[in-house]
């Protein structure tokens, strides 16, 4: 995925520590690497004491390895996997809120309900509407409630899977681990 | 259990310190860390260095670690003790040197509330340490203490900073120390894929004209034995980088001594011209490289380094390999055919010795006053090669690393990555307490010197018998360099006063000489190496004087200046051209 840019966007997933000061570390990792996160998603995983984390990077040509191998150097940070190009399943979740009077709510609920997303919260002046999907899907609604005014918009940033029996654990994208994986004995002291 | 004992906090760090074998530390107290030195009378084993200032307990841990191979260990007060120590966290992580921090931190429940001398140290150290812990329980000691020495000297070695709580210091809990980690994060791969480590041997079989560069890696692996062996087996050249410096015998015929930026010229013209260059344990800083596009322009790379993030970082491998210096080139050493003998690896050599000549970066010209190149050289040459050589940064460094002939290994200790100015003294210092059966020389700058000349304290009061040679040029030597070819000798800020440094050496009770010519110099370094105490050898020398060649920033090995006549020429087309 180049963009106009020419900068790709990455789709990163990891497994790391749950521990205080583990968020601080990775955007503190990024900043100083100067990548570009578009949006951060974490929270709890399948394992007790392990968080995921969904990455969107914006990466300059050629820089998309270091951020997963960089990622990979923080000792808090368990498993890494680029699913850029991997089948898989991404979605974003947004709350909208939208002003809304008796002459236009009617309208906006006929949008909500094309969309399948749902409304939350209703007011005498405006409405909140709660939907799924991939970025477009919201980008897209967006844009058809901003004539109506917008209030306020809060988005989580994507949380992405890849799809079927491929676990982003399992997998490791990254050329040398793959050596590493076949040949490297893990573990052990200088 | 039996072993397990209650104890406090800060015994606990102490019992652990000894566990990892540490017989030293340099440290400075203050409030949040008291309790943890009210408890060291109880540890006679554990020598505790007062500093003068915690940068110096942090660089004199890196020149102890560097100099032995062992961690290094530096204890500071919360706060402003701890924000000392950040200089020499850097240091230390951009040259991959094993070292614990330990800071004392307000009590818990004065975090956050910006107390007196609080600051999130986790938080300022996060960027400048491999890895770091806010302790918020005493119970966690151990563990984290086991686990930090394990990450700074694991894999790419590094500073690892422990902030622990003077409550969680006083508190008392259960001791009972783990046998191992568990860090699933964390696990580094030592040995090189077979498949690789063949495809790197055929690489380097069929090559005409390789070249080996050695960085850091191969000292920091202590892979000496490993590295020689390959370079004769196969006859290849072996070029050092600045922190691969002792990493290879400089007396040795296939030596070539350093690339790059102020590097032998013959290297960079080398490395232009080579077709694989077998690169161990360095990071193609941008000062070997230049220009990156035009860096190897001809060569296919084979890339060894134990950390996988270095590998296609500047330059792309060919044959990346991943893992340990020593076990890597052990694999390989099976693997390469001995060619040394073989008539392109006998024509390329008698090419490069061609280069050597044409280009003899190294002569020292006829002067009227000192030159500093011709002190490194008779350093050099009355030590026969065998002293530690620790550098400050700037001219200096270069001229010693060019014309220090370096006999024994890992004698070479210099700030390379961050390139730290004070580091000198201390680092000095360190490397003298860790290796008391060497001679350690702290080549320095009147520029650097000046920047850490406290822990001139530390040393008179420790009695560490370190020899100064400080190379006086009245000026911020480098800088004016930089001023002199780039801004028309525009000298802003850099000329320099300097105290007298014999008065200083009195004043400190160190024996003090002053050298002012040639015939004064050999006759000096003679009565300091004799000397059994400290001694500030004070070279008053040629005010001007500049290193070359140079490759100025960001240019490449086209461009390089290896006399001064090249450059004014190069600086009136600069003119004509803006
Ligand atoms: C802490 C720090 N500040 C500034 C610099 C920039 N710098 C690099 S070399 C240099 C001059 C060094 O002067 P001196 O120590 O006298 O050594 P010389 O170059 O004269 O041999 C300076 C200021 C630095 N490297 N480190």
């Amino acid at each position: 995925m180049t963009n106009a840019s020419g900068t790709t966007k990455q789709t990163i997933v990891a497994l790391v520590a749950d521990r205080p000061g583990v968020l601080n570390r990775i955007a503190s990792m990024f900043r100083r690497r100067n990548f570009n996160i578009e949006s951060l998603a974490v929270g709890h995983s399948e394992q007790p004491d392990l968080s995921r984390m969904t990455f969107v990077v914006n990466t300059a040509p050629g820089s998309a390895e270091q951020v997963t191998k960089q990622l990979r150097k923080l000792i808090d940070v368990v498993k890494v996997s680029d699913i850029t190009d991997e089948p898989m399943v991404a979605r974003e979740m947004a709350l909208i809120k939208v002003k809304a009077t008796p002459t236009t709510r009617s309208e906006i609920i006929q949008f909500v309900e094309i969309f399948r997303a749902d409304i939350v919260d209703v007011s005498p002046d405006s409405l909140v509407i709660e939907i799924t999907g991939d970025e477009d899907k919201i980008d897209a609604l967006v844009r058809l409630m901003r004539p109506f005014g917008l209030k306020e918009i809060m988005r989580t940033g994507r949380v992405a899977m890849p799809r079927g029996s491929a676990s982003a654990d399992a997998e490791d994208q990254d050329e040398e681990l793959r050596y590493r994986a076949n040949g490297g004995k893990p573990d052990g002291e200088k | 259990m039996a072993n397990r004992k209650k104890m406090t906090g800060a015994q606990m760090v102490c019992e652990s310190l000894l566990r990892e074998g540490v017989e030293v530390m340099f440290g400075y107290p203050g409030g949040a860390i008291l309790p943890f030195y009210q408890t060291l009378p109880q540890y006679p084993k554990l020598r505790h260095i007062l500093v003068r200032h915690e940068q110096g307990a942090g660089h004199a841990a890196d020149g102890y670690s560097r100099a032995t191979g062992r961690v290094g260990v530096a204890v500071a007060t919360s706060g402003p003790g701890a924000t000392n120590l950040t200089t020499a966290l850097a240091t230390a992580q951009m040259d991959s040197s094993p070292m614990i921090a330990i800071t004392g931190q307000v009590p818990r429940s004065a975090i956050g509330k910006d107390a007196f001398q609080e600051t999130d140290v986790t938080g300022v150290s996060m960027p400048v340490t491999k890895h770091n812990y806010l302790v918020m329980e005493t119970r966690d000691i151990p563990r984290i203490m086991k686990e930090a020495f394990y990450i700074a000297r694991t894999g790419r070695p590094g500073p690892v900073l422990i902030d622990i709580p003077k409550d969680v210091q006083q508190e008392e809990a259960e001791f009972e120390y783990p046998d191992g980690v568990d860090l699933p994060g964390f696990r580094p791969v030592l040995d090189g894929h077979p498949a690789q480590i063949k495809k790197a041997a055929g690489l380097i079989d069929e090559a005409q004209r390789p070249l080996i560069i050695a960085g850091h890696g191969v000292i920091i692996s202590r892979a000496y034995a490993e590295l020689l062996d390959l370079a004769e087996k196969t006859g290849i050249p072996v070029i050092t980088t600045l922190l691969g410096i002792s990493g290879f015998p400089g007396d040795h015929p296939l030596h070539m001594g350093m690339p790059g930026m102020h590097g032998l010229a013959w290297n960079n013209l080398a490395i232009d011209e080579a077709d694989v260059i077998v690169a161990i344990g360095m990071r193609f800083d941008d000062r070997v490289t230049g220009k990156v596009s035009t860096f190897a322009p001809r060569a296919k790379i084979v890339h060894i380094d134990i950390d996988p993030a270095e590998i296609g970082k500047n330059v792309k491998a060919h044959v990346p390999i991943v893992g340990d210096v020593k076990r890597v080139l052990t694999q390989l050493n099976q693997h390469v055919t001995a060619r040394h003998d073989h008539p392109d690896r006998k024509e390329w050599r008698r090419r490069v010795d061609k280069m050597k000549k044409e280009h003899p970066s190294l002569r020292i010209r006829d002067a009227k006053g000192l030159l500093p190149q011709y002190v490194c050289s008779a350093l050099s040459e009355v030590t026969h090669g065998d002293s530690i050589i620790v550098t400050g940064v700037g001219q200096h460094q270069m001229w010693a690393a060019q014309h220090y002939v370096f006999r024994d290994q890992g004698t070479f200790i210099s700030s390379g990555g961050l390139g730290t100015m004070g580091f000198e003294i201390p680092a000095a210092m360190g490397a003298q307490v860790g290796r008391p059966d060497k001679t350690v020389w702290s080549v320095a700058g009147d520029g650097g010197f000046q920047m850490t000349l406290p822990e001139l304290g530390t040393i008179a009061q420790e009695k560490i018998p370190v020899k100064f040679a400080i190379l006086n040029n009245s000026f911020l030597g480098m800088v004016r360099q930089w001023q002199e070819i780039f801004y028309q000798r525009q000298y802003v800020a850099t000329p320099l006063f300097s105290p007298d440094f014999m008065k200083l050496a009195e004043a400190y009770g160190m024996m003090g000489l002053r050298v002012k010519d040639k015939a004064g110099v050999g006759p000096a370094i003679h009565q300091a190496m004799k000397h059994d105490g400290p001694v500030i050898v004070e070279f008053v020398v040629v005010e001007e004087e500049s290193v070359y060649p140079m490759i100025p920033p960001g240019l490449s090995v086209n461009e390089m200046i290896e006399e001064p006549e090249k450059m004014v020429a190069m600086q009136d087309s600069k003119e004509a051209s803006s």
